[in-house]
């Protein structure tokens, strides 16, 4: 049995979030072989680098016709010089039907508001609308704090993907706590705790005794060597200022 | 409905076979019928303990594949009327504990028993998850030092992740922690970690301390469960805990080195 199969995941996978850095091919007009000349002629530049990475292709600048916009072409040329096109970014309704006719993902644009002018004013209505939206699931909806009350125990893991994680027992040294948002512990923190994890650098780690294995906030960490120091064994919050992670006493706080 | 316990640690050599046996002793001797399961497969040390090697035919295994029935398998102790053996196979693989195998002995000796007591086999592989699986009740028993109390804490998770308990939604497992081989006078010298360092770190109540002594490992010698030596402070401390799992209320014992407690241990051979 694997470890975490004691925390109870009963499904052979979890989506998790992830953010890559891709390159994507900013494509201005089609033409099948000067397309592949001029890809050609970057990948000499640089032929290990392109060696089978992942492409997307950016429409938002594309000014040629949709009837050229052959994207079957584009990935068998991709392919034949080991570069896989995994979507598109941007271009209008009609263009993304034909990407995805070509079993591409479709990536949100942000340039498509330069198109014309009642596309902006379009988009600008949409955007607004998101804001405004955005506003109000903010003030009336965040996301759900996940509680806990049971100790967390040394080999389980307890994971908040959106929100802020409270813990009303204590995390056992070999335990491991994960949130998007901030971590309360009620209790000692033996364990590890793992704040911001999808890059939240305002997230901070609050904990009734510091005894932890290793604090992190937004990927920066500390282990317990370094944390002994300052307020070990004591009521702390943890946070991130020029990315070092500063601990401070809570009544002083 | 028979109570089903779970003896068990993470852990290794802690006492959790001694504990099984004593426990499941003293539940027969106050008249509870108890029968005491050995999970521990390809390591069968509960029938040494209980005196009941030689009796073994049958065994647990035999009874999951349907080659003797439990009436056959069961041994009956010879000193309390009350209590059975179920011994594990020594030639087997753990595998063979499957969980309808064992749900089906379980839920036919419920039928008849008042108490169940699992010995768990160590570690946290499929022989400890089928013996914690179908508790109602677990027995952590942990020694005061830090590797075992980290080991308990891991299998408690377990307990409230992959128990039948757990997989149902019902109510949780109650826990209780026993802590052996406690040794007073070496944790005032501050080499062994003090009862009340293992309640606060593992966080559940506590069901008795069992003194560390010599009685315990010849008791284990001769065959005898540690609880019937009653002139011992372990038997005494054992015949507490049960008194304790029962719902009586004791005053916990030989948690301090008095002057007094040692002498007479001196003197008793303790």
């Amino acid at each position: 049995m694997s470890d975490t199969a004691t925390s109870g995941v009963k499904q052979g996978f979890q989506l998790k979030s992830a953010s890559v850095s891709m390159t994507a091919l900013e494509l201005y007009y089609f033409d099948d072989s000067e397309f592949e000349e001029v890809l050609r002629d970057k990948i000499s530049q640089a032929p290990g680098f392109f060696k089978d990475i992942p492409l997307i292709i950016s429409l938002e600048k594309y000014q040629g016709l949709d009837s050229e916009l052959d994207f079957f072409k584009m990935i068998g040329t991709c392919r034949r010089n080991h570069i896989h096109v995994i979507g598109v970014r941007g271009g209008t309704d009609d263009q993304r039907r034909l990407a995805r006719g070509a079993a591409l993902a479709l990536l949100p644009g942000n340039g498509q508001r330069d198109r014309t002018h009642e596309a902006e004013q379009a988009a600008a209505d949409e955007a607004e609308a998101a804001v405004v939206a955005a506003s109000t699931s903010a003030a009336g909806d965040p996301p759900p704090a996940k509680i806990i009350s049971q100790p967390v125990r040394s080999g389980q893991q307890i994971h908040a993907p959106e929100g802020d994680l409270v813990i009303l027992a204590p995390v056992q040294a070999g335990a491991e706590v994960l949130a998007a948002g901030n971590i309360h512990v009620y209790g000692p923190l033996r364990g590890r705790a793992l704040a911001g994890i999808h890059g939240a650098e305002s997230a901070r780690v609050f904990c009734q005794s510091l005894e932890a294995e290793l604090v992190s906030i937004a990927g920066h960490y500390k282990i317990s060597e370094d944390l002994q120091d300052n307020g070990w064994k004591s009521a702390v919050q943890i946070q991130l200022r020029d990315d070092l992670l500063v601990v401070t006493p809570l009544d002083k706080a | 409905m028979a109570r089903i316990i779970v003896v068990t640690s993470g852990k290794g050599g802690v006492g959790k076979t001694t504990t099984s046996a004593s426990i499941s002793t003293g539940l027969a001797k106050r008249g509870h019928k108890t029968v005491v399961i050995d999970f521990d497969v390809g390591l069968r040390n509960l029938d040494l303990i209980m005196n009941c090697e030689r009796r073994v035919v049958y065994d647990f295994v035999n009874v999951i594949q349907g080659e003797a029935s439990l009436n056959q398998a069961l041994i009956r102790d010879k000193r309390v009327d009350t209590l059975y053996i179920l011994p594990a196979s020594q030639t087997r693989e753990k595998e063979a504990l499957t969980k309808d195998g064992v749900e089906k002995v379980i839920n036919e000796l419920s039928e008849t028993f008042d108490y169940i007591v699992c010995d768990s086999p160590a570690g946290i592989e499929h022989g400890a998850l089928m013996a914690l699986y179908y508790a109602d009740e677990a027995i952590v028993v942990t020694n005061p030092e830090v590797s075992s109390v980290r080991d308990s804490d891991r299998i408690l998770g377990i307990l409230q992740s992959k128990s039948r308990r757990a997989e149902m939604g019902q109510d949780p497992v109650k826990e209780h922690l026993l802590l052996t081989r406690y040794n007073p006078s070496r944790v005032e010298k501050g080499e062994m970690l003090s009862v009340a360092d293992v309640e606060e770190i593992l966080a559940i109540p506590l069901l008795g301390v069992i003194p560390e002594s010599q009685i315990v490992l010849n008791a284990s010698n001769q065959g005898l469960p540690v609880i019937l030596e009653e002139d011992s402070d372990a038997g005494q401390a054992y015949d507490d805990a049960v008194a304790r799992l029962l719902g009586e209320e004791r005053e916990h014992r030989f948690m301090t080195s008095q002057k007094k407690g040692f002498f007479s241990r001196m003197f008793k051979g303790g």
